[in-house]
């Protein structure tokens, strides 16, 4: 980002050429390493999903081969988790979390430009399991044992040593981000004052150093089943499979609010500045957060109630689950709250914020359905499972992150993007997010299971429907590079406050951001938050 | 920089921190003997105990009758021949009862397996007490060698009352290379 | 229809881009009432959960769209500064777990069913592999005992496009499971290999199939007919071809089938003792080959290296002929090659075997008879 390098005003600015991004340690380039990156794994991800939405959009096998279509899906999984949405929001923490407490830096700077730098190997390796022999990883994102351990692909061990490269990447990001909010606020910066987005961010933070060493457990496990000859997940050895599946969701839930929790905070920022009115309920608001991220710990076996759980167990998980709904209805409810009575105007980031609360919601309404356990049992492993958690992470995560580039965007280069054709860039994706995932309700009810490369008739319609959103999706994607590109080379000046109705600190400081903020910590807190 | 000197100050918490994402990682390995304890407790996955110790009287329910059912497998290649003597018993509760499983391993080479019980309905898995059971160890069987296995167990008789039948599966699992392993 | 006449029919153009499938169906919208009490009484809590849901969204996107319309800049309207209020956040708060609670009840009510122990007056054990499934009848007596593999029907030359696709594409098998209505069926579901998921949406029945352990479900069918499902959970490359079709019927035809299939493991005992010409094995060996091995090894043995060797002109069917049944039997530890001894008789392994070394130009020439499949498994 030209422009940035461009600035005044510091002590002094970045080193010249690739050196600089290879040893920063600011949390501006940091932010933009993260941020190019989830963008680059985004398309990679994106290529994996349009070629299953191909060999989907007619029954009989076309394109791929059933061996391919595993290797696809679970790639395409594991890529949009732990290479999209996830160094999205971490870059989001870099580059704002910072500005947003009035602090200097991250607290770990040296640190932050490590946990940046793992993320290209680890995904290096992971994606060179596709040239192995046996080929990628097969087993679905959630690589249940024994198809992941006996039954795996030489290229198994890869796929472990490089989640345990993600964890350490993620674990050191989330610690960085811990003790930076709790010890670099601006004097004067209480808690309760923090930016919704830094504490749907610390709260996210505690979630991964709490989960990501559990994931780097369960693959250990599987690293000692497969070659040290113990038998965690072998029933034969007195292990069990079904244990992996404990350990993994003891991970995989929390990992879940892990990919929604900031966006929540993202949103919160966004429609109090377009409606130009304060958040509704901002206490109510952290407090939802925080038992969301509770709750996340106790209900993991709802992805497990066809394993076979006794009665209680399968009670139990039902019940926790649907408590979950009263916190994150109350977000909602509160949203809309700070709505009403506002003076809205409608450009893209608020376009996409309420985009995300609408299909937030409906993808809470089928979590609702998915919770109570009879009915899941018809549910379980159909597509109406993928429709459910697409619409929480595409229109959810994926909409709250680019709603996110585009509200800060001319913060960050000191330029307005284009707004037609960022508006242009919403509705594309919202037409192709909802022709994509929509119909993927109905072919869950008819029947169809996931991961399957091939299907019966009767689901060929609304599949055929189906692959034309993505590929809709998809290309729209690249109109959102290209409107970044422009921005950064150039466009109406950005002023400093950028939107009428913004409040945070970060608003406060010149557009483009200086390469270095707050070497003197801010005064006034009521700008804090909005 | 300047603000090296509170880096102390930035950096409060950290050793915490770390501290949690060790404990965590231990946390994880946990969770497998919690699961186990878990599983024997509420007889989750149908899992049963380990050697039962009989009291010195037994008490006989003759009021009624469960029946148990046995059902055999082998576990992907396994190559042995392995069933149930007698298919179901009707059993006392708080009676002991004795019945035997055949297996023959019908390859040319030494194998040694292990039977892994399971019981459903799982509600059953508590109440199903085995004092003799050769799933307890392995067996080393030469080619061609057959055996009859004994199996001495008790049905409590305190199972509820609604459990009219269950089932008790031995999957019969090829630990040959793993024994192996364990000799070197 | 001449659309270029017509224009006011051009929104039909996307309905003849999809007019090419034979069976089109845009209605299949909705979960399947299903044919068992149980079944019907999910599908009832599916729709009570449903309904909620969508009063519920047209409450909070009513007053959503309503304050987007009205509550514009562009209108004049200046914001309010209301910002809080324990009322409202107590609101709804409450009203949530109320409208929660009444959804649990009819749940737990539907899940204590579910889960009622009875007494079964048929058991049959399901066992997955990779990639079909196995049922067996559990009788007291074992030579009564029915046990056959089920597996995908549709042939590979109608998925991949070389011909015509049947009406039940992909939900079809070999052997359907077979059971009577109006009784309780219990299903003892477990598995040989990865984990597998038998499910049968119309009875409401969905049970992972986990290595090592017996998981119980149950169903009482109301009405006769051919029901389909299909694996659910990911089991490896065919966990998309792996349908479960059972066949309802009455009890006496049930029971005549019963005598049949008894009948049936009879005959085995004569055509494995009987002695086969090399073109009848061949034969049999092609229909089994395909049925068995083709999903792997390809229709034209050419594999799909290296997790499927090719098998034509190179390894096991070109070698010595002892190698190649010991294969077929017990399988090769750590690949895909499962063992075939306890899924397939002897006149098919002895069929497929001798069809192996003689097709696409393998060139060996041998054979082995079934009988002596059977001495071999004896002797060993």
């Amino acid at each position: 980002m030209n422009a940035v390098i461009e600035e005044h005003d510091n002590h002094h600015g970045p080193d010249k050429g690739i050196l600089r991004w290879v040893f920063t340690t600011n949390h501006k380039d940091i932010g933009t390493l993260y941020l190019w990156f989830s963008f680059l794994m985004f398309f990679i991800g994106g290529i994996c999903a349009l070629g299953i939405r191909a060999e989907l959009f007619q029954p009989g096998l076309q394109i791929v081969q059933p061996e391919l279509f595993n290797q696809l899906t679970t790639m395409h999984g594991l890529i949009m988790v732990f290479g999209a949405v996830m160094p999205a929001f971490v870059g989001l923490a870099n580059w704002l979390v910072p500005m947003m407490i009035g602090a200097p830096d991250m607290a770990l700077p040296r640190m932050n430009n490590y946990s940046f730098w793992i993320l290209p190997f680890a995904f290096g390796m992971l994606l060179s399991t596709f040239l192995m022999e046996g080929g990628a990883p097969n087993y679905g994102w959630t690589f249940y044992a024994p198809l992941s351990t006996e039954y795996a692909p030489p290229s198994v061990t890869f796929f472990i040593f490089a989640v345990h490269l993600m964890g350490i990447s993620s674990i050191m990001g989330s610690i960085n981000v811990i003790v930076t909010i709790l010890n670099m606020r601006a004097p004067g910066m209480t808690l309760m004052q923090m930016p919704l987005f830094v504490w749907t961010w610390l709260i996210t933070a505690y979630l991964l150093i709490a989960v990501m060493p559990v994931l780097a457990g369960v693959v250990t496990m599987m690293l000692m089943d497969i070659h040290f000859g113990t038998a965690f997940f072998n029933a034969g050895g007195g292990g069990d499979p079904v244990l992996f599946q404990h350990v993994f969701w003891f991970f995989g839930h929390p990992e879940v609010y892990i990919m929604i929790l900031p966006a929540f905070g993202v949103v919160s920022a966004i429609i109090p500045t377009f409606a130009r009115k304060k958040l509704f309920g901002y206490d109510s608001m952290v407090y939802a957060t925080a038992s969301i991220a509770f709750l996340s710990f106790i209900v993991w076996a709802h992805h497990m109630f066809t394993v076979g759980i006794p009665l209680a167990g399968e009670l139990y998980f039902m019940y926790a689950t649907m408590v979950i709904a009263v916190p994150t209805g109350v977000k909602v409810f509160n949203w809309v709250a700070t709505m009403w009575q506002g003076s809205m105007t409608f450009e893209t980031p608020m376009l996409f914020a309420v985009a995300f609360v609408i299909l937030f919601t409906i993808g809470g309404f089928s979590g609702l359905m998915l919770a109570i356990v009879p009915a899941d049992f018809q549910y379980h492993d159909t597509y109406f499972v993928v429709a459910h958690f697409h619409y929480v992470l595409v229109p959810g995560s994926i909409f709250s992150i680019m709603a996110a580039v585009y509200y800060w965007l001319p913060k960050w280069t000191g330029n307005m993007y284009d707004e037609t054709l960022g508006k242009t860039h919403f509705w594309l994706s919202f037409i192709g997010i909802n022709v994509t995932f929509f119909p993927q309700h109905f072919i869950g009810l008819a029947g169809m299971p996931r991961r399957i490369p091939d299907y019966a008739l009767q689901f060929a319609d609304w599949n055929m429907v189906s692959s034309c959103g993505a590929f809709l999706f998809g290309f729209s994607q690249l109109l959102f590079l290209f409107i970044i590109l422009k921005c950064i080379r150039g466009g109406e000046r950005a002023t400093e406050r950028v939107w009428e109705g913004a409040k945070g600190l970060e608003w406060t400081i010149p557009s483009p951001a200086p390469y270095h903020t707050f070497s003197k910590p801010p005064t006034n807190m009521a700008e804090a938050h909005g | 920089m300047a603000d090296m000197e509170n880096d102390g100050l930035k950096t409060r918490g950290l050793g915490k921190l770390v501290g949690v994402v060790v404990g965590m990682f231990v946390f994880g390995f946990l969770l497998v003997p919690l699961y186990d304890i878990v599983c024997e407790v509420t007889g989750f996955n149908g899992k049963t105990s380990g050697a039962y110790q009989t009291s010195s009287q037994i008490d006989v329910d003759d009021s009624r009758f469960v029946t148990v059912q046995f059902l055999t497998n082998r576990n992907a290649d396994m190559p042995w021949e392995f069933r149930p003597k007698v298919r179901s018993m009707k059993v006392k509760p708080g009676q002991i009862n004795e019945t035997e499983f055949f297996v023959r391993n019908k390859t040319g080479s030494t194998m040694v397996g292990k039977a892994i019980p399971s019981v459903t309905p799982f509600k059953a898995a508590d109440y199903l007490h085995k004092t003799e059971c050769f799933c307890f160890e392995s067996q080393e069987l030469r080619n061609g060698e057959e055996l009859d296995m004994p199996l001495r167990f008790i049905v409590d008789r305190d199972i509820p009352s609604d459990v009219g039948r269950l089932t008790l599966s031995y999957t019969l699992y090829d630990i040959t290379e793993n024994t192996q392993v364990a000799f070197r | 229809m001449n659309i270029l006449k017509r224009p006011k029919q051009i929104w039909l153009l996307p309905a003849f881009l999809f007019s090419h499938v034979a069976s089109a169906d845009w209605f299949a919208l909705n979960l399947r009432k299903g044919v068992t009490e149980i079944s019907r009484e999910v599908y009832d809590l599916h729709m009570l959960i449903f309904y909620i849901c969508c009063a519920i969204g047209v409450v909070v996107f009513g007053a959503m769209i309503l304050s987007m319309v009205i509550h514009r800049k562009s209108l004049g309207v200046k914001a309010a500064s209301f910002h809080e209020s324990t009322k409202l956040e107590i609101a709804w708060t409450v009203i949530p777990i109320v409208i929660l609670l009444g959804m649990a009840v009819p749940a737990t009510s539907t899940l204590r069913e579910m889960y009622e122990p009875g007494e079964p007056e048929l058991d049959v054990e399901v066992r997955g592999y990779q990639w079909k499934w196995q049922y067996t009848y559990l009788n007291e007596d074992p030579s009564k005992e029915i046990q056959f593999m089920s597996a995908l029907l549709t042939p590979q030359d109608e998925i991949q496009n070389r011909a015509g696709k049947g009406e039940y594409y992909l939900l079809d098998v070999d052997n359907p499971l077979v059971v009577p209505i109006n009784k309780r069926i219990r299903f003892l579901i477990t598995s040989n290999d990865v984990i597998h998921s038998f499910w049968v949406p119309d009875f409401a029945v969905k049970k992972d199939a986990i290595p090592g352990f017996v998981h119980e479900s149950w169903a009482v069918i109301e009405k006769p007919g051919i029901y389909r499902g299909q694996c659910a959970e990911l089991c490896g490359k065919d966990h998309g071809f792996m349908p479960v079709v059972v066949h309802a019927m009455e009890q006496e035809d049930f029971d005549a089938w019963v005598i049949t299939k008894q009948e049936e493991a009879a005959k085995v005992f004569e055509i494995v003792g009987k002695s086969w010409s090399m073109d009848e094995l061949l034969e049999k060996g092609e229909e089994v080959y395909a049925r068995n091995c083709a999903a792997c090894h390809q229709v034209n043995g050419q594999g799909i290296p290296p997790a499927f060797p090719s098998l034509v002109g190179l390894g096991i069917p070109v070698g010595p002929i002892e190698a190649h049944i010991d294969i077929l039997l017990y399988g090769r530890a750590g690949t895909a090659m499962q063992a075939f001894g306890q899924q397939l008789n002897a006149a098919e392994i002895a069929s497929v075997v001798t069809y192996t070394r003689n097709a696409w130009g393998n060139n060996m020439k041998d054979s082995v008879q079934p009988k002596d499949i059977n001495t071999m498994m004896a002797s060993q």
